[in-house]
């Protein structure tokens, strides 16, 4: 069976790829890229480490197909930090320990990314409605939250 | 080495033409979040994959003289974000909004949620409630069904062979009107629904003069209640008739047991929606805002 050749843009870069019709997105990024920072908890769109963004959309990597990649803009947690600069949230992630084992750690960056680029001033109702589709199994809910609303009046305050 | 091929059809036609070609063995692919769940677990081994996303009717939201069309495979968040569709249909977008996470909401679709055909799926009662018009196209041309009619059971819609779902047509409506849309789940978030319930009004002054009634999780599919709707019309929603409303809900009820709650708690629970949700419809057509979280 022939693979399908995908050309897509991942983290700003053209990149191609070889892919099986079934394959997700999620396999080829870890499988195929070396892209391992997305992580592959449950499988289902149930816990969210595997979450990236197609144009702008906050998904899970799991439940995309591979071939659905063509021509579409993929941001992965790989594109968060500027080189060896981090990330305002990755610096407060470790700043306020919002990690313990860090498996759920990429998703919940890549989603609050993308919460703070929708919406920089969210309530922590609306943080914790957010984030309601990453898991994180050691418990850290409160830090995470207390560092995304950091985060955002920090980027509020420096954007002023 | 997998069988299974990918297609991303370019067109409404195309697609229905790789459907029938495919005889039986084709699955739609609108946002994936069933599907792709579904194939991993075992429970479905399509031969083709067809993608409808690249079919602009099918991701976008179309108004026409006040009646909005959604193209089947729309995002949820995309639905969510369409202002006018929002003041118009609060209760169907909420209903829309409230499946799965954010990420979910990302790729989730309507059309999916319908043809996925569960009966606690959040987003048909709501259609139901709306009156809601499925339009579907397959190799015999182009077919219109109510929503309520268009689930034969769990996970069977009425579609036949090489048809699919196109778009949701939502009615235009008479002004002082709106909807709601609640569920019961155990949690806040991220869960399937116990109970769900849609409700549509149109009323002048404080007198109902129109209503519709959704009612899912308590049937093998999403029902219309017609008795309670009956009960509301020409009532001022006080108790009596949200009391007879709450009593017509209960007696269309045929739930099962189950995880989730029993039979007796369920039709319990179908009625205390029922007067929640319409209560949450009067306020919008009053001008009171309810945010569903």
């Amino acid at each position: 069976m022939a693979k399908i050749h995908v050309n897509t843009t991942i983290n700003g870069a053209p990149t191609e790829f070889l892919c099986d019709a079934n394959q997700t997105l999620l396999e080829v990024l870890r499988d195929n890229l070396g892209l391992t920072g997305s992580k592959e908890g449950c499988g289902s769109g149930d816990c969210g480490a595997c979450s990236v963004t197609i144009n702008g959309r906050l998904v899970c990597s799991c439940l995309v197909l591979a071939p659905e990649a063509e021509g579409v803009k993929i941001d992965t947690i790989e594109g968060m930090a500027d080189g060896d600069k981090l990330h305002p949230l990755q610096k407060k992630f470790i700043e306020m320990a919002a990690l313990q084992c860090g498996i759920c750690t990429p998703g919940f960056l890549v989603a609050s990314r993308a919460l703070l680029e929708k919406n920089p001033s969210p309530t922590e109702t609306e943080v914790r409605y957010w984030l309601a589709g990453n898991l994180c199994r050691c418990t850290g809910y409160d830090k995470i939250v207390t560092a995304v609303l950091d985060v955002a009046a920090e980027m509020r305050e420096s954007a002023r | 080495m997998s069988e299974i091929q990918y297609a991303a059809a370019k067109s409404i036609k195309d697609a229905v033409k790789l459907m029938a070609a495919a005889k039986g063995k084709a699955k739609i692919l609108a946002g994936g979040t069933d599907l792709l769940v579904q194939m991993k677990s075992g429970l479905q081994a399509p031969g083709v994959i067809v993608d409808v996303k690249r079919i602009p009717e099918m991701v976008s939201i179309a108004e026409k003289k006040g009646s909005f069309t959604i193209g089947a495979a729309t995002p949820a968040a995309v639905i969510g974000e369409h202002k006018k569709l929002k003041k118009m249909w609060p209760g169907v977008v909420e209903a829309i909004n409230l499946i799965g996470s954010t990420q979910v909401q990302g790729r989730a679709s309507a059309g999916g949620n319908l043809c996925n055909a569960s009966p606690a799926a959040d987003s048909v009662p709501a259609l139901v409630a709306a009156g809601c018009v499925v339009n579907s196209q397959g190799p015999k041309g182009k077919r219109k069904v109510a929503v309520e009619k268009f689930n034969a059971g769990p996970g069977r819609t009425t579609l036949k062979p090489g048809e699919i779902v196109v778009s949701l047509t939502l009615p235009a409506r008479p002004k002082n009107s709106s909807d709601a849309y609640l569920r019961l789940i155990p949690r806040t978030e991220m869960d399937i629904a116990v109970v769900g319930c849609g409700v549509s009004l149109t009323m002048k002054g404080d007198t109902v003069v129109d209503a519709r009634v959704g009612l899912g999780a308590v049937a093998p599919t999403v029902l219309l209640v017609d008795k309670a709707a009956k009960a509301l019309k020409g009532s001022k929603l006080d108790s009596k008739a949200l009391d007879a409303a709450a009593a017509a809900c209960a007696a269309a009820c045929k739930p099962i047991d189950d995880k989730r709650g029993t039979i007796r708690y369920r039709t319990k629970i179908a009625g205390v929606l029922l007067k929640r949700a319409a209560a949450i419809a009067r306020d919008r057509i009053n001008g009171i805002e309810h945010k569903s979280h």
